[in-house]
């Protein structure tokens, strides 16, 4: 099954359009000066942002398939700089569960500067046209 | 200061319905540079449900968002979501611990239809930075 890496970029300007979409409007997403003072590097990305890129990724590799299930952690930050951006890669592993449930696990490794970002990403889908 | 532990075990009410549109998934998948052509919102829409449950459950106990992080998430899906619903969450706190100054808040919040049917149940654990952490 091939699920090539995908590389998302974010800004901050992004960040303002998400957090508009999701109504999550957490200063620490795009104050500089709030994030710091509860003790973040900088303005980071919404989990959520990071977890949707993770959701846009799986959803590229396996169109019109239905998420069964899908969770993280948000084990490390990321920070998206004032000017610009930063990448975040999204890797997966797919295994089919073999069953008659149709059912398949894809794993994924999210990373932002070469550090893990999320702790064990993980998707359960039901492949379309199979299954339940 | 502390969250109070009395909280765990409580269930807050249910947030006002919300009607899922076209244009709001789309202004959804669009913050994350995607395009959106119909059919089912994306995996992790249902947060805006959650989050509107969040927000009126910080609020009810004064809890600053600024010193909220997020640590975990699930959802889980009876079915996709797809515009035309009209869904509410239920929010109820479901631990409460501190670990170095920071209250670590367990929270789940059913998503359910104008049905009354389960949609997604979602958990997230939520990291509220006590002001001397």
């Amino acid at each position: 099954m091939n699920t090539p890496t995908q590389v998302f970029t974010v800004t901050r300007a992004d960040l303002v359009k998400y957090a508009g979409a999701s109504g999550d409007q957490n200063p620490i997403h795009q104050d500089e000066g709030v994030a710091t003072s509860v003790g973040l590097p900088g303005v980071i990305a919404h989990g959520m942002y990071t977890m949707a890129l993770a959701a846009r990724a799986v959803s590229t590799w396996f169109p019109g398939a239905e998420v069964v299930s899908f969770g993280c952690k948000f084990t490390n930050p990321v920070v998206v700089p004032a000017e610009g951006g930063v990448e975040v890669e999204v890797a997966g592993e797919a295994k089919p569960s073999g069953e008659a449930d149709g059912l398949t696990t894809v794993s994924l490794t999210v990373t932002c500067g070469g550090q893990k970002v999320l702790g064990m990403p993980r998707a359960v889908l039901r492949e379309a046209g199979l299954g339940a | 200061m502390p969250v109070d532990q009395s909280l765990v075990g409580r269930v807050f009410p249910p947030t006002a319905p919300y009607q899922v549109t076209d244009d709001h998934v789309r202004e959804f998948v669009a913050a994350t540079g995607g395009d959106y052509d119909g059919g089912p919102a994306p995996a992790t829409y249902p947060i805006v449900l959650a989050f509107d449950a969040m927000n009126a459950f910080l609020e009810a106990e004064a809890i600053d968002l600024f010193r909220i992080v997020h640590g975990d998430q699930k959802f889980a899906y009876e079915r996709p979501i797809v515009p035309g619903d009209v869904l509410t969450a239920t929010l109820t706190v479901s631990s409460l611990r501190q670990i170095a100054g920071n209250d670590i808040i367990g929270t789940t919040s059913e998503v359910t239809d104008a049905d009354g049917a389960l949609v997604c149940s979602t958990s997230a654990t939520l990291v509220h930075r006590g002001a001397d952490a």
